[in-house]
């Protein structure tokens, strides 16, 4: 089937295999090699700020992959992400400064100790689920917040702790065109990832417990098991996209990991759809440009009449947020499915363009 | 051990438990004839005590005034939200729901913040703040009528479900919507009356709460510490909800107690609800009155 240039007009997939490549036809494939090269181009031409923003979606992107695969494919809630995202950062920052691992191995590390936490919490999960799951999360953001601000030996307290560059055989990844790269290489790599995994047995055993949880019981699949497995594949993730963070700042403070972020990473999965792995990265770009869109539009508006008002120029950190509650909104009521579904609709139409049938 | 320290906050413990449990009573409100867990509670309270601050310093209304016009402007805000906003979630999954809840709350957060700022306001003298001692124990008159005032509303709480008409349609539609509404009750109605009376009862709560401590954005932060009062008492407990506000608001300034005498850990104030939340969670999930569900294939 991989030969094909097209899809066929219809399923004609015949055996698993088929049924489980990750790219369905040549084109595809054509156009995600094309499309990574272009990536690896992108910081010969883009500027500063542009790559600032494509390297703040590589790391929020991985983290809200992970969102996805718990809150998308296993249908268990988290409002815990952002406390999981930070933990990510301090734990990367604390394993290189105390232990004087190279970076390049504490990114990972980091992610593991986040997962172990992360099961911790996602313990009661294996008993509760919908709201009761959603409460135990919160009071995780805020117990981990707490432990952030309160533990000096492993946050630095209130002062925050200093994160080392990448560095790799002497190279010092630490200005924004060199370490494109290393965000670029860990979201491509955590993608895949996380496309092989709903492809397993582990991916389907997900989807199961979230369509009918009783039925996968009954078929087979163990619900505690694979409950606490999404919440520590879920945090494994946070943790990465945290620790990378953290390396390209190279300072970690406790202010930034608050349940404002933990919402941000539920819109971005809830924007680009539940339980698609593609409409995720297009939640996240989304929310992303959508505060510097807010921002350009103010400024803009300082050549009009009206754009000069102090309310709009010194609440423009209300209005970001206030969008972010409001784009939540609108998506939930008007799109449910999330941009990927808007875009498999997109592409419906063109499919047949001049005729509609 | 300063037993009159201690003896003195767990009163002030019990007077702001109280006012955890009328929030946690409209939180069960809403919870058990809508079926939806609302996490923007506490932004009921934040715009309330705002919009009637508003009345109150802006047009300089009397306080009586002032505060029935924000009673009519919470309930019209509370119905009209479940028209406009809940109405259409009627059906999808939980996580939609929660995530709409939650959409609401940072969106009227920060539109509060924007419209009045961050810094606390106080409202204009309404009562004597001086304080009375009741067994020699000092207790401010505002708290007391705090107190008064929650017992007030829930005294009619009960009175209205038991003996009024339509608190009758209301447990009929959360005992089951589909014998409710072929019985000839407007579903509709309820879902939109139990929002409005949530928002209204919540808004005197934050008005309340704003007189003694002044009206911050820190009040939102209530409609969150309702969480582990409600899931102790038991999620569809109304009961459950004021036993549970009691116990948290007693528990939370007892470990601040014990905190600033023993242990220095810090923080125990607004913490120490959460590890008693994930406790609960872990051992007895249905909470104190809560009804255990039961699924059947």
């Amino acid at each position: 089937m991989s030969s094909l240039a097209m899809r066929p007009c219809g399923d004609f997939r015949t055996s698993y295999k088929a049924d489980n490549t990750i790219f369905e036809t040549k084109t595809i494939r054509l156009i995600t090699t094309v499309v990574i090269a272009i990536a690896c181009l992108a910081p010969l031409v883009l500027d500063g700020y542009f790559l600032t923003l494509f390297i703040q979606i590589a790391y929020l992107g991985i983290a809200a992959l992970g969102l996805n695969i718990l809150v998308g494919f296993t249908g268990q809630i988290s409002l815990g992400h952002g406390a999981f995202f930070g933990f990510g950062a301090f734990a990367s920052a604390w394993l290189n400064t105390s232990f004087q691992i190279p970076v390049v191995l504490c990114i990972p590390l980091a992610g593991f100790l986040t997962m172990a936490v992360g099961m911790l919490f996602g313990m009661p999960a294996a008993r509760i689920k919908g709201l009761y799951l959603a409460i135990a999360t919160l009071a995780a953001q805020f117990i981990i917040e707490d432990f952030f601000a309160r533990a000096e030996w492993f946050s630095g307290g209130s002062s925050g702790s200093m994160a080392a560059p990448v560095n790799l055989f002497g190279f010092y990844f630490d200005t924004d065109q060199s370490f494109y790269f290393i965000a670029l290489f860990a979201l491509v790599f955590m993608y895949i990832w996380g496309c092989n995994l709903m492809r397993s047995r582990d991916g389907r055993a997900f989807v199961a417990v979230r369509d009918h949880y009783l039925s996968a019981e009954i078929m087979g699949v163990k619900l505690n098991k694979y409950r606490l497995l999404s919440f520590g594949i879920s945090s494994f993730y946070a943790g990465i996209g945290g620790a990378i963070y953290a390396h390209y700042l190279g300072y970690v403070s406790a202010e930034g990991f608050t349940i404002l972020m933990s919402i941000q990473f539920l819109a971005m999965v809830i924007i680009g759809g539940l339980g698609s792995i593609k409409g995720t990265l297009m939640g996240v770009v989304f929310m992303v440009f959508l505060p510097e869109m807010l921002e350009s539009i103010v400024g803009l508006m300082k050549y009009t009449d009206w754009g000069n008002i102090p309310m709009v120029t010194d609440g423009l950190a209300y209005i970001k947020e206030m969008a972010i509650g409001l784009v939540i909104i609108l998506f939930l009521i008007f799109e449910p499915e999330g941009l990927a579904h808007r875009w498999a609709q997109i592409k419906n139409y063109w499919k047949f363009y001049p005729f509609a049938y | 051990m300063n037993v009159e320290l201690l003896l003195q906050l767990i009163t002030n413990g019990f007077i702001v438990g109280l006012l955890y449990g009328v929030v946690g009573m409209c939180f069960v409100l809403v919870y058990k004839s809508t079926q939806v867990v609302n996490f923007a509670q506490g932004e009921f309270l934040l715009v309330g005590a705002w919009v009637c601050w508003a009345f109150l310093v802006y047009m300089e209304l009397p306080f009586f005034v002032g505060f029935l016009l924000t009673l009519c402007f919470m309930a019209v805000f509370g119905v009209l939200l479940q028209m406009i906003v809940l109405r259409p979630m009627i059906g999808e999954p939980i996580i939609s729901v929660i995530m709409v809840t939650i959409g609401l709350s940072i969106f009227f957060q920060s539109l509060t913040k924007w419209i009045f700022g961050v810094s606390p306001q106080s409202y204009p003298q309404v009562f004597d703040t001086q304080s009375i001692s009741i067994f020699g124990l000092n207790v401010e008159l505002a708290y007391l009528m705090s107190t008064v005032i929650a017992l007030i509303i829930m005294v009619s709480f009960f009175l209205f479900f038991k003996y009024s008409k339509h608190g009758l349609a209301m447990r009929a539609t959360a005992f089951d919507q589909q014998v409710a509404q072929s019985l000839g009750i407007s579903v509709k109605h309820v879902f939109a009356m139990s929002w409005g009376i949530a928002s209204t009862v919540s808004a005197t709560a934050g008005v309340v709460i704003g007189m003694v401590n002044g009206v911050s954005d820190s009040l939102s932060s209530i409609g969150i510490k309702v969480f582990p009062a409600v899931i102790l008492g038991g999620l569809d407990s109304i009961v459950g909800a004021i036993v549970g506000g009691i116990v948290i608001g007693v528990l939370e300034n007892v470990a601040e107690f014990f905190d600033s005498q023993y242990l220095h850990i810090g923080n125990m104030y607004d913490i120490a609800p959460f590890y008693v939340l994930l406790i609960i969670l872990w051992f007895k999930p249905y909470g104190l009155f809560g009804t255990r569900d039961i699924e059947r294939v």
